[in-house]
């Protein structure tokens, strides 16, 4: 379908310039002295919303020749052909109408300059045509470099935390079998889940969530004593539609940048709950001040707000605050319940 | 020959499953372990160990840092999950690297390496920090110096050093009114340090750009630089000239 019909504000605007169109139309054809304003109008009007018709379809013949790909010739002969199709539709249109409204041949003065009007305005059209596909395009661009760089953060599973896990499992294989295999089901867990969010735009909140519950127990196994996790969601967040790994990247540097910095460890605290129609996420955890910044400083946050931002615009924010040795991260947005 | 190994690691399932490994290998005795840096910087001056196995990713000191403090140098054998800077240098810094998990066999073969090493009645020569300097990811400044006094570990966060004063084989850095000395030389520091911070003023000095509180003329050919602490630090022609450059005209 044309994008003018896509939503009607776009279609009543582009109606309303043709209207104007009209106007001036009528205008032009009282200047001969033979018809009066309401005669003039009476055929400027119809004749031009018919055109504005017309007008839209240069749209398929564009998308069929594109240009660059089809040949100059091909595609001239193309775009003319049709032009003087139509100019020859709203010729035909305005002798009708003249006949209809009985004008005689009063019309006729004004029939050249229609004519030289109805292919300027057919082939400023199949311009304009152009000009809309190409902005189509770069958009279409834009969005499939985004969907590509998603998949990419979907996929990437941290190797220092797999490759550790594989050697915490290691080392429980001969101590304490049982665990191993609770860790081996974990970590299956996690990567199952994980890699199954690739093809999904949103998940409910609740599975974010227990995506992070099982990273956190794998996390314990390894961390043992030193990582402690409290958590305090709400459960009427349950069904918010989030973007897929929103929350796990903000877990991840807890982790990270937060307990295993400490000889001690610490805890990392996250909260849920929904407020006025948002759900505001906060996750806590204590880090080591002295310790060196970290190499992709950053990567993991920035990735999280740009990800907010394209899906929510001005709607949500993430904040995130270090004070002594204590770090936060807070993120906000509105909590939608079904996926649209 | 039984050598005598500390096992350095954060997580306490990798070093039990290192000790483990090792006490099958039935040659190596494990003289301690230790949780984080600081600790191994501890038992290493006190145990002196043939080997160490070394984490490099560990709270307080890095594995890096931890090669850095130790002294004399030991045999070091990191192991590790996943450093893909790291593992360029290792050929050079170290007998031989483990990447977890690994197999008995791998470790077997990285003792073997380390036995061969040790037996080698020429020891070799081991500048552990300017290995450790080798080791990092290239671009990348310090953000702080380490150093060892006695049996104490002082960090240094690269904002608070003033400057550095190259005294023989030994760097003094030089921090809120305080000296710290290091087995470093001035040049290996200098390419450390973040050229846009820091600048060699002088054959033996470099300065914190941050401190200086102006320039005055000293000899017919030479400056100083005074520093807001009112430390003078001598500037050499080529270091006038590195000065203007990074502070403009009006030096």
């Amino acid at each position: 379908m044309h994008p003018i019909f896509r939503n009607t504000t776009r279609l009543g605007a582009y109606l309303a310039l043709w209207t104007i169109l009209a106007a001036l139309l009528g205008a032009l054809m009282r200047i001969p002295g033979d018809l009066a304003w309401s005669q003039a109008l009476s055929v400027a009007v119809p004749l031009c919303l018919f055109y504005a018709f017309v007008c839209l379809t240069p749209w398929y013949l564009c998308r069929a020749f594109p240009l660059g790909t089809a040949g100059v010739a091909r595609l001239l002969v193309n775009h003319l052909a049709a032009a003087i199709l139509a100019c020859a539709l709203w010729i035909g249109l305005a002798r009708l109408l003249a006949v209809v409204m009985e004008l005689g041949s009063r019309l006729d003065s004004a029939i050249p300059q229609l004519v030289v009007i109805g292919l300027l305005l057919y082939l400023l059209s199949v311009a304009l045509h152009y000009a809309l596909l190409a902005v189509e395009a770069s958009r279409e661009a834009a969005l499939q470099t985004r969907d590509a760089e998603l998949r990419a953060l979907k996929s990437q599973i941290n190797p220092h935390f797999l490759f550790n896990c594989l050697n915490s499992i290691s080392a429980l294989t001969s101590t304490d079998p049982g665990r191993a295999r609770d860790m081996c089901v974990l970590l299956s867990d996690f990567l199952r889940k994980t890699l199954g969010l690739g093809e999904r735009a949103s998940i409910p909140w609740r599975e974010e969530l227990e995506l992070a519950r099982t990273y956190l127990e794998v996390e314990q196994v390894r961390f043992g004593a030193r990582l402690q996790v409290e958590m305090q969601v709400d459960d009427d967040c349950s069904e918010c539609q989030v973007p897929p790994l929103v929350l796990q990247p903000l877990i991840e540097n807890a982790i990270k940048h937060g307990i295993a910095t400490l000889v001690d460890g610490g805890i990392v605290r996250l909260e849920g709950h929904v407020e006025d129609g948002h759900l505001a996420v906060r996750v806590e955890n204590s880090f080591d001040p002295e310790a060196p910044s970290p190499r992709r400083s950053g990567l993991g946050l920035r990735n999280v707000r740009s990800r907010l931002q394209t899906r929510f615009g001005d709607a949500a924010h993430l904040h995130v605050a270090a004070q002594n040795n204590h770090f936060s991260a807070e993120m906000v947005f509105p909590c939608h319940k079904t996926n649209s | 020959m039984k050598l005598r190994a500390i096992i350095v690691d954060d997580e306490e399932l990798a070093r039990q499953i290192l000790k483990e490994y090792l006490d099958k290998a039935g040659d190596v005795e494990i003289v301690a372990e230790c949780a984080n840096g600081f600790e191994a910087v501890k038992a290493a001056g006190e145990l002196r160990p043939d080997l160490l196995f070394l984490d490099i990713q560990m709270p307080k000191l890095d594995g890096f840092e931890v090669l850095e403090l130790i002294d004399p140098p030991v045999a070091v054998i990191f192991v590790t999950a996943y450093d893909q800077y790291a593992l360029k240098a290792f050929d050079a810094a170290a007998v031989d690297y483990l990447l977890k998990p690994f197999s008995t066999e791998r470790l077997g073969k990285a003792l073997e390496r380390a036995k061969a090493l040790l037996s080698d009645p020429q020891p070799r020569a081991f500048q552990a920090a300017e290995l450790a300097a080798a080791a990092r990811p290239p671009g990348q400044a310090l953000e702080r110096v380490v150093v060892k006094d006695g049996t104490k570990v002082h960090i240094i966060p690269i904002a608070k050093l003033d400057y550095v004063e190259a005294q023989d084989d030994y760097i003094a850095l030089h921090s809120e009114k305080k000296q710290y000395l290091k087995q470093q030389t001035i040049s290996s520091i200098e390419a450390q340090l973040d050229p846009a911070r820091f600048t060699r003023v002088h054959r033996s000095y470099i300065v914190n750009l941050e401190r200086i509180a102006r320039i005055e003329p000293y000899t017919k050919d030479s400056r100083v630089a005074v520093l807001q602490d009112g430390a003078q630090l001598p500037v050499s022609r080529s270091g006038y000239a590195r000065l203007k450059e990074l502070l403009g005209e009006n030096v």
